[in-house]
């Protein structure tokens, strides 16, 4: 990693994240350990230093989040990384960053709940990410990836759709996308350079009021009226974010009878049985949403033919079902199919799901 | 003839919104002149707590930052980390010190993080309605210990001070009190020597001070100042912890 010019290298879903965080200009890492993301932490306390940044091994998940919000709150760019229970106790801090509307990144590699549950990936965690998570009328911006390359490049993007709007961006992994390894590409992502990179450069930051008025860093708005209009503030926002920040794949969508609705690692299991399936000339298709809030209602404006019939995937009992049924309409079935608490749908299992047999 | 007693540059020229007799608004002021006195005006940072403080920024003229209950040393760690050259500094009652956020108390002190942190021990959760603190004395009635409290059920009165002077991250530690002239003065002193520590890296400071709430404790304003002095600070013992 040491090679700056180095632009093609083997690494870990993880790793990935962390090296994009830190090519972001990310100078702020605090978190606890938990399984599955371990690796983040890990490569983080090494290159945090490299980069002139700060690397933190907090006291809980709560510290964190908090430590987290008091960088961002300096202009800082921050980060925290911990998976399903972790990210539970970050709630209440998450909250306070959006009504602060301080930018900061927050990575969930999911594992199977409720409770403790285990340490095998899972998606269940979508409410909990695209509905608000903590308490208030607010809004995490959720970007799902899908490969390794994709969890450094969406770490880019979640850093600066984080300042652009400031608010909370989360990734939403899952513990096989953190654990797998892929060659990624680096080059021509902006170099990072030595030490803090944001000093001055946002003027509500608390920094010392040295040549002028004293800023403030607060959710609090006790005054009446005061509450609300903020919140129409930030409704107005994410108003704004869902017209421009939906993204979405399509994958052999055209004259498709049927599409996988599907995002991050079951994606790209569906993806698998997609080109299969094409290949004995099923006619089926995949859409992939990147943006899990805003939710890509987009991708579903148009159904390819009047009975398309829409499968949802998900490594849940069924949490993004809802979502597509609400941006289908009802124009078109929408059934469900998932496992959960570690389960993986197979390539197998959902062909044989949709056409009943192997085909 | 020559104005000597004005008001600090620091502190913004409103009301407070606490009770007649409280003890924040002298600890505000305290705060304000020894910012204005080390001239650190323009580059302190302060972290407010959610407490009966909660606001304490719309009296205190320079930035601000808030921090869920009980998280107002982790959000200063984050500012301080990222922010070497700026003065920190928390400000917080004994729920949000030391119950809530006593993990978060313990962590940064051990760390010998380079904070200074200000901790208003009234022996009751002001804001909520005058529960019991972990400082809430024994046989101490409250709206949660109608009673008084008892050891048996709820524990003894918790020495925070006490219980971080051991870590070797910590630098300093004064119990003061502001329950007379005198002892306002020394309290000065005491706040002034936790900012100056952080000026020379010095590691962790905290004064706890003892503060009255007349409005929780049932008592009229001299009456807690004078409970304070003859029952509290035999409890709570004033003078240099570490
Ligand atoms: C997570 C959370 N729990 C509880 C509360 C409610 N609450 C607000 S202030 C407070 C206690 C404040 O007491 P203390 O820290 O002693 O400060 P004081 O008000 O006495 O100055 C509580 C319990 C909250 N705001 N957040």
């Amino acid at each position: 990693m040491k090679n700056e010019k180095l632009n093609k290298i083997l690494i870990t879903g993880n790793e990935a994240i962390a090296e994009g965080a830190i090519q972001a200009g990310c100078r702020f890492f605090a978190g606890y350990p938990i399984t599955p993301q371990n690796e983040i932490p890990a490569y983080m306390s090494k290159r945090m230093p490299e980069v002139g940044g700060v690397f933190i091994q907090s006291e809980s998940e709560l510290a964190a989040i908090s430590m987290v919000m008091g960088a961002a709150a300096t202009g800082e760019r921050a980060i925290t990384t911990s998976s399903s229970p972790g990210i539970s106790l970050k709630q209440e801090g998450i909250s306070y960053i959006a009504g602060a509307e301080l930018p900061a990144v927050i990575v969930n590699i999911m594992r199977a709940g409720p409770g403790l549950g285990n340490i095998w990936p899972a998606q269940s965690d979508y409410f909990q990410a695209t509905k608000g998570g903590g308490h208030g009328d607010y809004h995490n911006i959720v970007l799902a990836p899908s490969s390794v390359q994709e969890c450094f490049d969406l770490t880019l993007s979640a850093f600066d759709l984080a300042d652009k709007y400031r608010n909370p961006v989360m990734i939403l992994g899952d513990g096989m996308l953190g654990q797998m390894m892929e060659p990624i590409q680096t080059k021509g992502h902006r170099p990072h350079t030595k030490g803090p990179r944001s000093k001055n450069q946002k003027p509500w930051a608390v920094t010392g009021c040295a040549g002028r008025a004293p800023n403030l860093v607060a959710s609090f708005r006790m005054a009446e009226g005061e509450m609300e209009k903020h919140n129409i503030h930030l409704k107005n926002k994410y108003d704004e974010i869902e017209e421009k920040e939906q993204r979405f794949e399509v994958f052999y969508t055209d004259e498709a009878e049927i599409i996988i609705v599907a995002y991050g690692t079951m994606a790209r299991i569906a993806k698998g049985a997609v080109k299969n399936l094409r290949a004995k000339n099923k006619k089926i298709g995949l859409i992939r949403p990147i943006t899990l809030w805003p939710f890509p209602k987009k991708a579903f404006a148009q159904s390819p033919r009047p009975n398309t019939q829409y499968l949802v995937v998900e490594m849940s009992n069924g949490q993004m079902v809802e979502d597509v049924q609400l941006a289908v309409g009802g124009r078109c079935p929408v059934e469900f199919y998932g496992r959960t608490g570690g389960g993986i749908p197979s390539e197998e299992e959902i062909t044989k799901i949709i056409y009943g047999k192997d085909v | 003839m020559e104005k000597t007693f004005n008001l600090p540059q620091s502190l913004v020229d409103i009301p407070t919104h606490y009770c007649p007799g409280c003890g924040h608004g002298v600890a505000h002021r305290l705060i304000c002149e020894v910012v204005d006195e080390l001239g650190i005006r323009d580059k302190i940072i302060g972290v407010a707590p959610i407490g009966c403080a909660v606001i304490a920024y719309k009296y205190w003229d320079f930035d601000c930052c808030e921090a869920a209950h009980g998280r107002a040393l982790a959000v200063a760690v984050g500012i301080k980390r990222c922010r070497p050259e700026a003065i920190v500094f928390t400000y917080q009652g004994d729920g949000d010190l030391a119950a809530i956020g006593c993990a978060e108390t313990i962590h940064a002190a051990n760390r010998g993080e380079n904070l200074t942190t200000i901790f208003i021990n009234n022996t009751v959760y002001g804001m909520t309605g005058g529960q019991m603190a972990p400082t809430t004395l024994l046989n101490q009635k409250t709206a949660t210990t109608p009673g008084g409290r008892k050891a048996k059920f709820e524990g003894y009165p918790l020495k925070i001070s006490e219980l971080l002077a051991p870590l070797p991250g910590v630098a300093y530690i004064e119990r003061v009190s502001t329950d007379s002239p005198q002892k306002i003065i020394a309290a000065k002193k005491a706040i002034k020597q936790a900012f100056v520590n952080q000026q020379q890296e010095k590691g962790f400071s905290l004064v706890e001070i003892l503060s009255p709430c007349p409005t929780y404790l049932g008592m009229k304003p001299p009456d807690a100042a004078k409970w304070i002095s003859e029952v509290l600070s035999k409890e709570f013992p004033l003078g240099r912890i570490k």
